[in-house]
């Protein structure tokens, strides 16, 4: 351990955090302002999740924190090591493992459990924000559930590409009541957020919002009648561990046009591929 | 036992045990959980004690239901938290029948439902039978023992404006928030 307070917070900024993250739990899917701090690290890298998980966490917990579904990227390895160091609590890469997982813009293929948190990091937290600029204006359409204007720019996009265009940040009703940001998050994770076992906490830190979903909270995502939601992947399998059921992330492999599709959730792959299965380009990667 | 005593022997690792199980609770409504952390002075529970020191500080005005001067000396040494009306309040302490009517308590903005109260409820049975919750949180259905019905019903009403309830009795709690539908077993 380190001279930082435990999960370097203090205790009145982690008492406010708490207070923020109960009326969001009370509020499904609505933004509760909070006062964010300064943290060693810029905004954008994940400040509003690491609040979240340093106001959540307990000394026997095993975090496990992933960017865009990778473990040993530099922003996971950075925040994992930060709260190693600062709260001194186990890490694991295994999604079956964590206790609280800190997420960058995935949720893991894995199915999560009761009693696992899983804590995402929140660029712009407002859904309605590039139709409407202002604050003031936002706050008054979420109190009228004014969402008409979401459901324009769906249909624009229908309009425009024939289909809905929208592939990440996908809008969701929360309980019929709020829309809400998922974060950026492929569309393709957005039928895991409903019904989830798991809480799931929200945190913006450059924009000072917190929201949360509750357990077994039934989420939406907006479309149309002949539009219906489709929640789309590339249409391959993972050329590592042969998966035809996750999310794929595409490499380009030299600068004559190869490319192949891995799986974006590392721990996801790697379990895959401990377990035997081999993908198109296997044998070549190892 | 003075107001001096009683509180967390360790402040960080307590709170976010503590917090811990109450965010449980809150997440998962009507769930009875154990959170039992301080040594509150009589007649204030050891649960409602430890969620007053989880959230109380010198930034939230809290409105003491249930005067006693040795709660009040604790609450002031170990939370500093100013004690107020019901209508300021940001957390309300006391029993259930002090703390009636509710409509005294702030319950939000349209624009900002979050600037509600949260209640303290200290009560003498806290059982899983009896009124049946749904709503988020709860895969299907729970059911606890609250001291009423009416008053719950009439809060979920108000959503997403309302108070939230964080449920006592001993060294137990369970949490009703402005989300959950209450109906009659």
């Amino acid at each position: 351990m380190s001279d930082y307070n435990f999960a370097y917070l203090d205790e009145q900024t982690k008492r406010m955090i708490r207070r923020a993250i109960l009326k969001a739990l009370a509020i499904p899917g609505y933004q509760v302002p909070f006062a964010s701090r300064e943290m060693p690290m810029p905004y954008g890298w994940g400040t509003g999740g690491v609040q979240l998980t340093a106001a959540c966490l307990v000394p026997d917990d095993r975090l496990k924190v992933i960017d865009q579904g990778a473990d040993d990227t530099t922003n996971a390895v950075s925040i994992r090591a930060f709260f190693q160091r600062t709260a001194g609590v186990a890490v694991t890469t295994a999604t079956t493992q964590a206790t609280v997982i800190q997420t960058r813009h995935r949720i893991p293929e894995t199915p999560l459990t009761d009693g696992q948190i899983l804590i995402y990091q929140v660029p712009i937290p407002e859904p309605l924000r590039f139709l409407e600029p202002r604050e003031t204006e936002t706050r008054r359409m979420h109190a009228l559930e004014e969402y008409g204007l979401m459901h324009v720019k769906l249909y624009e996009d229908i309009a425009r590409h024939g289909q809905i265009a929208t592939s990440y940040a996908y809008p969701v009703k929360v309980e019929g009541r709020y829309v809400m940001d998922p974060s950026p998050i492929p569309k393709f994770d957005n039928p895991k957020l409903s019904d989830n076992p798991a809480i799931q906490l929200f945190g913006a830190g450059r924009e000072q919002r917190i929201y949360a979903l509750p357990p077994w909270t039934q989420v939406v995502s907006l479309d149309f009648d002949d539009h219906p939601f489709v929640a789309s992947k590339a249409d391959h399998a993972c050329d590592l561990c042969g998966a035809r059921d996750s999310y794929l992330d595409e490499v380009v492999t030299d600068d004559v046009g190869s490319r192949m599709f891995v799986c974006s959730d590392t721990d996801h792959c790697t379990t895959r591929r401990d377990a035997g299965h081999t993908g198109r380009l296997a044998e070549v990667a190892a | 036992m003075t107001a001096l005593t009683g509180g967390f022997a360790d402040p960080a690792i307590q709170s976010a045990q503590g917090f811990r199980v109450l965010m449980q609770a809150m997440a998962r409504p009507g769930t009875i959980h154990d959170l039992a952390l301080a040594v509150p002075p009589a007649p204030l529970g050891r649960a409602a004690g430890t969620v007053a020191l989880l959230l109380a500080d010198p930034t939230t005005p809290l409105h003491l239901a249930q005067g006693h001067d040795a709660i009040r000396d604790w609450l002031a040494f170990h939370a500093g938290c100013p004690l107020v009306g019901p209508d300021r309040a940001a957390l309300a302490l006391g029993r259930w029948d002090d703390l009636l009517p509710l409509d005294r308590f702030a319950i939000g903005l349209p624009d900002y439902p979050d600037r509600s109260a949260t209640l303290i409820v200290a009560l003498d049975r806290l059982e899983a039978q009896g009124a049946r919750l749904t709503g988020p949180g709860i895969r299907d259905q729970v059911s606890l023992s609250l001291p009423d019905i009416a008053p719950f019903r009439a809060n979920r009403a108000l959503f997403p404006m309302g108070l939230d309830f964080i449920l006592t009795c001993g060294d137990r709690i369970a949490c009703l928030p402005r989300s959950t539908v209450v109906e009659d077993a």
